[in-house]
């Protein structure tokens, strides 16, 4: 290795095999091919070279946007299976842990035991939780959440809404009303609306946070599963595309698999190991 | 399915169109767009090589460069090298034994539990007697949420016992022997195949039961990683199929191409929607048609 960390002058090979590691990190072909040319047009080409304008597509960080009083709302969106419900135990968890009081509405009266799900959650993380019953309107379920969180003045007030796919307009119309029901029922709602999306999702995840985005006004994604196989390689063009911050990544099932977005570690996963670093 | 695939070899299709002949090189820029498409609809990269040596190979010797629709042929090459790849024959489940044991696992929320209701409901309608047992121990309410699938399709849910995984299937397949019935469906927790003890987990349940049909559950929406997790449950629990989860997600779906290149297996079923009846057989031809939006 080059004493100072730059390892420059990479044979054609090595760069054939960053670019095809880059693809089958989900990052897109296009996308993996176009980074790994620039790189190498640029000083010599190095994977420093690479791995800088690959951060510099993830976009700036801008704090959560927190109430200055009142609760802070908190819409969790995404497709079927992502991981929404997990994340919103672990998410409560550390709001818990914070010292905060965490009101959780299960806006998912649709699937199978969605609701027995997030209340073990909820038990888990010390919050507390608005239900209905089974095939309840889920607009009504989060206009009786936000009700009751501002009501009782909770610090943070979380809404776990049911999977959907993208293409499916009645339930992307329903969560489109749940966003606006909410917005109803305290005007500056929601502060937030994260997407769970799964860190093993190919091209489609760019479809789906188009759609979502659109529908639900997505304000940051979480990624998860990132203790699998899957590198979640399609963040960089999600967040590029999109201008959305990465909040989370889940790594785990447990409470505490969960953790803050490191940019400069995201992109390395990506990447060979460079020991020179 | 598959939409985007299509509307980019349409496009190839036309460029060759009119070509009076295509040489060497309009060959090679073709498989040059062929390859972003399949990747771009998450093809893995290896299976993406595979194919365009086939088709390479299959073009040149089917003298693409004499033919009067240069851009057909090529593409007749790709579907039938697609077909050939997602599996050629369908062949019914091994329902022989009584009870048969059908297993089913994946990668968390992959669709599991969503599908084991799905196909006890397609199984009772074909005259079978089927029971739904779940070893997800994991999950909150995963065992509540198989419980109300098995109401809706009207099965009885069998409770196992036991320590481990494997002790409660076993005493669910003795159950469900007791109880008369010619198919129990296994559900298992999700998990991820670098996690090598639920990957033994899932092995031992295999064989403590002996099941009959050990099917990867597998989400449509995966990418490139779909070549490693067929691989990986493949070596765990010699998979006799898949099933693909939310095709309904207008997926590109490349991922059926990776299971059937690593394993060999059929793909079976796919699922369409949330709902026990959006279920549907898998059909190679079809699908390889629909790839290319025939
Ligand atoms: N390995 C791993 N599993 C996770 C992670 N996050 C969630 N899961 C698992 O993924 C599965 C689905 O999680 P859920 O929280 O039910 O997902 P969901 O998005 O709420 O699902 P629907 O409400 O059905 O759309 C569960 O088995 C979770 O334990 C993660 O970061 N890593
Ligand atoms: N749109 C759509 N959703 C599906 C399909 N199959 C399953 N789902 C949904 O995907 C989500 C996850 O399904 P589950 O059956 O809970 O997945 P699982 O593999 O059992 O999950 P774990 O047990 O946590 O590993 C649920 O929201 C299901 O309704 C499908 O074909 N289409
Ligand atoms: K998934
Ligand atoms: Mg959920
Ligand atoms: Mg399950």
């Amino acid at each position: 290795m080059v004493p100072g960390g730059s390892v420059d002058a990479l044979s054609e090979e090595e760069w054939i095999d960053i670019e095809d590691g880059l693809i089958m990190a989900d990052c897109g072909a296009e996308l993996s091919g176009a980074l790994v040319h620039k790189a190498r047009k640029r000083r010599g080409g190095s994977i420093a070279a690479l791995k800088e304008s690959m951060i510099s597509m993830l976009p700036e960080v801008a704090p959560v946007n927190e109430p200055a009083g009142g609760p802070f709302v908190l819409l969790v969106v995404g497709v079927n299976g992502t991981g929404k419900t997990t994340t919103i135990g672990k998410i409560a968890t550390m709001f818990r842990q914070q010292g905060k009081s965490v009101l959780v509405g299960a806006a998912d009266t649709f699937r199978a035991a969605a609701v027995e799900q997030l209340a073990v959650w909820v038990e888990r993380a010390g919050a507390d939780m608005v239900r209905q019953h089974e095939g309840a309107d889920p607009a009504a379920v989060a206009f009786d959440t936000i009700k009751r969180g501002v009501a009782r003045n909770y610090d943070v007030v979380i809404v776990d809404t049911a999977g959907r796919v993208q293409t499916d307009r009645g339930l992307m119309d329903e969560l489109a009303k749940v966003r606006r029901v909410i917005t109803k029922a305290y005007p500056e709602a929601p502060h937030e609306v994260w997407q769970v999306v799964d860190g093993g999702t190919g091209q489609n995840a760019v479809m789906q946070v188009e759609k979502f985005r659109e529908v639900a006004g997505t304000s940051g994604l979480i990624v998860t599963k990132l203790d699998g196989s899957g590198k979640g390689g399609i963040v960089l063009q999600l967040s590029h595309k999109f201008g959305l911050p990465v909040r989370y990544v889940g790594v785990g099932e447990t409470l505490e698999d969960l953790m803050e977005f490191n940019a400069e570690e995201f992109i390395s996963s990506l990447l060979p190991d460079q020991s020179a670093d | 399915m598959f939409n985007r695939l299509s509307e980019k070899l349409g496009d190839i299709a036309h460029k060759l169109r009119g070509a009076a002949r295509v040489s060497e090189a309009d060959l090679d820029a073709t498989l040059r767009e062929m390859r972003m498409a399949l990747l771009e609809a998450d093809v893995a990269l290896p299976v993406t090589r595979h194919l365009m040596n086939e088709v390479r190979e299959r073009a040149l010797g089917a003298e693409v460069a004499k033919s009067l629709q240069p851009g057909q042929v090529i593409i007749k090459i790709l579907n039938d090298a697609l077909a050939d790849l997602l599996g050629g024959q369908r062949r019914d489940l091994d329902l022989s034994k009584i009870p048969s044991v059908i297993l089913l696992c994946g990668l968390q929320g992959a669709g599991k539990t969503t599908t084991a209701g799905k196909l006890a409901r397609l199984l009772v309608s074909q005259g079978k007697k089927v029971a739904l047992t779940s070893v997800d121990a994991t999950r909150p309410a995963a065992r509540e949420q198989l419980q109300v699938l098995a109401g809706q399709v009207d099965v009885p849910y069998i409770a196992g016992e036991g320590g481990s995984a494997a002790a409660m299937a076993r005493s669910a397949v003795k159950q469900a022997g007791r109880d008369g019935h010619h198919v129990l469906i296994l559900d298992t927790a999700g998990r991820q195949v670098v996690d090598d003890e639920l990957m033994n987990e899932i092995r031992d349940v295999a064989t403590a039961v002996g099941a009959t049909e050990r099917l990867l559950v597998l989400d449509a929406m995966t990418g490139q990683t779909a070549l490693q997790i067929a691989e990986q449950f493949h070596s765990a629990v010699n998979m006799s199929g898949c099933i693909l989860t939310k095709t309904d997600a207008d997926v590109r779906g490349g991922a059926a191409l990776s299971v059937a290149h690593s394993t060999g297996v059929p793909i079976r079923y796919v699922g369409t929607g949330e709902k026990v009846d959006a279920f549907e057989l898998f059909d190679p031809q079809r699908m390889a048609g629909r790839i290319l939006g025939q």
